[in-house]
């Protein structure tokens, strides 16, 4: 017996089969399973494909969305870190500017008003040295009338009856002068001298 | 097969496996064109089972999911990921998505039928759904080419592969007008039903030598009984990966074959 004749024989015992009918089945096979797949497809297609991929796209959305959220607040803290860095530097050198011109300006006072007191100071001299010159010479011009007077007073007084000879009398008067602008003239040159 | 065809002239009692299980009696119908059997019913039910299991998980899909959500994307992320994307990439893959999903759920669930107490009869072991779903690849990957090169672009960009010599054209060409028309979705077809029915004959001889070794045989064959329950155990365990095989392979063939339509002119 070849196998085919087997496998007749295992068939016939059930009924009448052809083994190919396994391959190729009747129409009815056909049409119970047409039914039972387009019912499938349907439900697949139309039903539990689309809410699948909503949901894997709501997913990868959300995880995407963090991730983007997340990149964002990391870019917005970055800028305000420059930002505040670039403020900081700002200040800081709007700091120094001021500080130098305060230190400019400190010095240019310094100088004027050092300047200023000089000149005052040469100034009080220069009027203080006229006033003296000009007390000196009223002193001494007071000094010469008064101590002519007071000379030719004393003088009368103590020689007053001597003197009776006109001629001695002429002679003892221009002496007397003459010691007298002698004198006058020694105090004037020693107080020049004392002077410069 | 000498001891087997022994077996089923000699003792009744032994129960030997045959293509006629795979043609149950109608249910309703019987003798008309819209006959329903026991495998149509097997057919329904697992259909009604894969829809109340992926529309209630469609219902309840949260952007975080739970356990019952996590099991039903895993199996559409590994039909995404592991055939459509690896075989089409991202870009090309996202049309197809739905029919690869839809054809890999609708195949597992079929073939899973063959190992399920009670039904025992895989909705895939006669040819019916794969026929319609090869039906189905065989016209996507043709519409495939046809759009992306026009009919007789798409024949001369199949049948006539550059850097082949000229004269090998002369069987290279027949060949590959024969693999889009025929090999590839026959192909389809016979490689999966086969597995289903070679798994089923599989596992009707370890119980039914169970049983029958087991009842009805001498006393030195009992002991025989606990090798063959160890070997249904061990097929059943099979089955369950052949399925999820057989669906995986499937699935990936089709990806495979439309993608074939879609590569750039030569």
């Amino acid at each position: 017996m070849s196998a085919p004749d087997h496998l007749l024989v295992l068939a016939a015992e059930g009924g009448e089969v052809d083994p190919v009918e396994l391959f190729l089945p009747p129409f009815y096979d056909w049409f119970w399973s047409a039914i039972l797949l387009v019912l499938i497809a349907v439900v697949f297609y139309r039903v539990v494909l689309p809410k699948f991929q909503a949901v894997l796209d709501e997913r990868s959305e959300l995880i995407e969305g963090g991730i983007a959220k997340a990149q964002h607040a990391q870019e917005a803290a970055d800028k305000a870190l420059e930002e505040q860095q670039a403020l900081l530097a700002e200040a800081r050198s709007d700091a120094a500017r001021t500080r130098e011109e305060a230190r400019e300006e400190g010095k240019a006072i310094v100088a004027e008003l050092r300047a200023k007191a000089n000149e005052e100071a040469a100034r009080i001299t220069e009027t203080a040295h006229r006033q003296i010159e000009a007390e000196r010479q009223a002193a001494a011009v007071a000094l010469r009338a008064e101590v002519g007077a007071l000379a030719t007073e004393l003088a009368s007084k103590i020689v007053g009856e001597s003197l009776a000879d006109s001629a001695r009398q002429s002679r003892v008067v221009d002496r007397f002068l003459d010691d007298l602008e002698a004198t006058q003239a020694a105090g004037a040159g020693a107080s020049t001298g004392k002077e410069g | 097969m000498t001891p087997l065809l022994l077996a089923a002239e000699g003792e009744g009692g032994f129960h030997v496996p045959s293509i006629s299980e795979f043609f149950p009696a109608a249910i309703l119908f019987g003798g008309t064109p819209f006959e329903f059997n026991r495998l149509h019913l097997i057919r329904i039910l697992a259909t009604i089972a894969l829809l109340t299991i992926f529309v209630l998980a469609a219902r309840r899909a949260k952007v975080v999911p739970g356990r019952f959500q996590a099991a039903i994307e895993l199996v559409l992320g590994f039909v995404r990921k592991n055939i459509v994307e690896e075989v089409m990439g991202v870009e090309r893959g996202r049309r197809y998505l739905p029919m690869i999903t839809t054809i890999f759920v609708t195949i597992l669930a079929f073939n899973l039928t063959g190992v399920i107490p009670g039904l025992n009869l895989a909705g895939t072991s006669v040819a019916g759904v794969a026929i319609l779903l090869a039906l189905w690849v065989f016209v996507a990957y043709w519409a495939a080419g046809i759009r992306k090169h026009g009919f007789f672009g798409y024949l001369r960009n199949t049948m006539f592969p550059p850097g082949i010599p000229a004269p090998i054209y002369v069987i290279l060409a027949p060949i590959e007008l024969l693999q889009i028309l025929i090999i590839r979705p026959a192909s389809l077809v016979i490689r999966l039903t086969a597995n289903m029915v070679a798994g089923h004959i599989m596992l009707v001889l370890c119980f039914a030598a169970t049983h029958f070794l087991l009842l009805e045989a001498g006393p030195e064959l009992k002991v025989l009984s606990a090798l063959t329950l160890a070997g249904g155990l061990a097929i059943t365990l099979f089955e369950v990966f052949v399925a999820g095989l057989q669906a995986y392979i499937f699935a990936i063939l089709a990806s495979a074959y439309i993608n074939m339509s879609l590569e750039e002119e030569h």
